[in-house]
């Protein structure tokens, strides 16, 4: 089939940053060769020193897998997410990263339809929408939907951005386009998810969206007290007098 | 363009409006004075009511879970057949 050949031309990195995932991360990758068959991809497992075991694991999958297909590029502590996506690229050999989280709440069962998605669009970017018709989110109580919403209702108002979830970050980027952004990037955590797609938005990239479903398994511990909300505010701020 | 000039130059034009509005008399010298008010308030109540509105529309999928759980035991036993150690610590 023509899009079968041109799936040969291109090859994906997959850049999954890990801390305390030894069992998810099993599973995610068995999910990720699953989904993609038939497609060219390696998945770069970016660990920040994890005391679980994360990387005893990953070198099991790498026997059952493939060292090509499974590259392990640790860290020795927590670094940040910014700067493991740069590091996870420095040994990228494909020419489009996708990046997500190695908790299950990104399933990768999405990755076809971003991969379909930024071929039929020539997209620059294919980022994962929970906000529209076909997506959703699992295990958010009702405080939860409410920050998320305030705070979608708020960035749409002030930047106008064109993506309709600035938050996710399940997205699959054209490796040269995520090079561009990623280094003006300053912004960190969920902040740094949406000065990203802003930016991208801005310089005047292609985004294309695909809804997602997203199962939020981590039970409580992301509790949004009042300086998240604050950081959340100065990081709008931000993003609103810089683009 | 920076976002910010495009937002400044609608605030300029919006206040050119009003400011006409006031010299022009079309409208009550009162009302016009409180135009800024009403316009404020309006756009949180917008405001509220897309968040409302987003609210009780906010898209769930509790099958998604079930799903999850699937493919989590489809992928133990993948896995423990080929010698992972899958045990959850």
């Amino acid at each position: 089939m023509d899009a079968q050949n041109k799936n040969q031309a291109n090859k994906y990195s997959i850049i999954v940053p890990t801390y305390n995932e030894r069992l998810n991360i099993g599973l995610i990758v068995y999910l990720i060769f699953k989904h993609l068959k038939d497609v060219d991809f390696e998945v770069i497992v970016v660990d920040d020193g994890s005391p679980d075991g994360t990387q005893d694991m990953v070198i099991q999958l790498q026997k059952v897998y493939g060292e090509d297909r499974i590259l392990l590029r640790p860290r020795p502590k927590k670094l940040g997410l910014g700067t493991a996506y740069i590091h996870g690229m420095k040994h990228a050999s494909g020419n489009f990263v996708v990046i997500m989280d190695a908790d299950l709440s990104h399933h990768p069962k999405y990755l076809p339809k971003f991969i379909s998605k930024q071929m039929e669009t020539r997209a620059d970017i294919v980022t994962g929408t929970r906000y529209v018709k076909g997506g959703g989110v699992h295990g958010w109580n009702l405080i939860r939907k409410l920050t998320s919403r305030g705070a979608n209702v708020l960035a749409q108002t002030f930047l106008w951005p064109g993506v309709s979830d600035l938050t996710g970050s399940f997205r699959l980027y054209r490796k040269s386009v995520l090079e561009d952004i990623i280094n003006c990037c300053v912004s960190k955590g969920y902040v740094f998810q949406m000065e990203m797609i802003v930016r991208a938005s801005r310089k005047g990239y292609h985004i294309g969206e695909v809804p997602i479903t997203f199962v939020d398994r981590v039970f409580g511990s992301s509790k949004l007290g009042g300086s998240e909300i604050v950081e959340y505010l100065k990081g709008l701020a931000y993003l609103l007098v810089t683009m | 363009m920076k976002h910010i000039v495009k937002i400044f130059s609608l605030v300029v034009a919006i206040t050119a409006l009003w400011i006409g509005l006031l010299q022009s008399s079309v409208i009550p010298r009162s009302h016009t004075w409180l135009l800024p008010v009403y316009f404020v308030v309006s756009l949180g109540c917008y405001g509220l009511l897309m968040v409302g509105v987003g609210l009780m529309n906010f898209p769930t999928c509790p099958q998604e879970a079930l799903l999850l759980q699937k493919d989590i035991v489809e992928a133990k036993e993948y896995l423990k057949q080929r010698g992972v150690d899958v045990s959850s610590s």
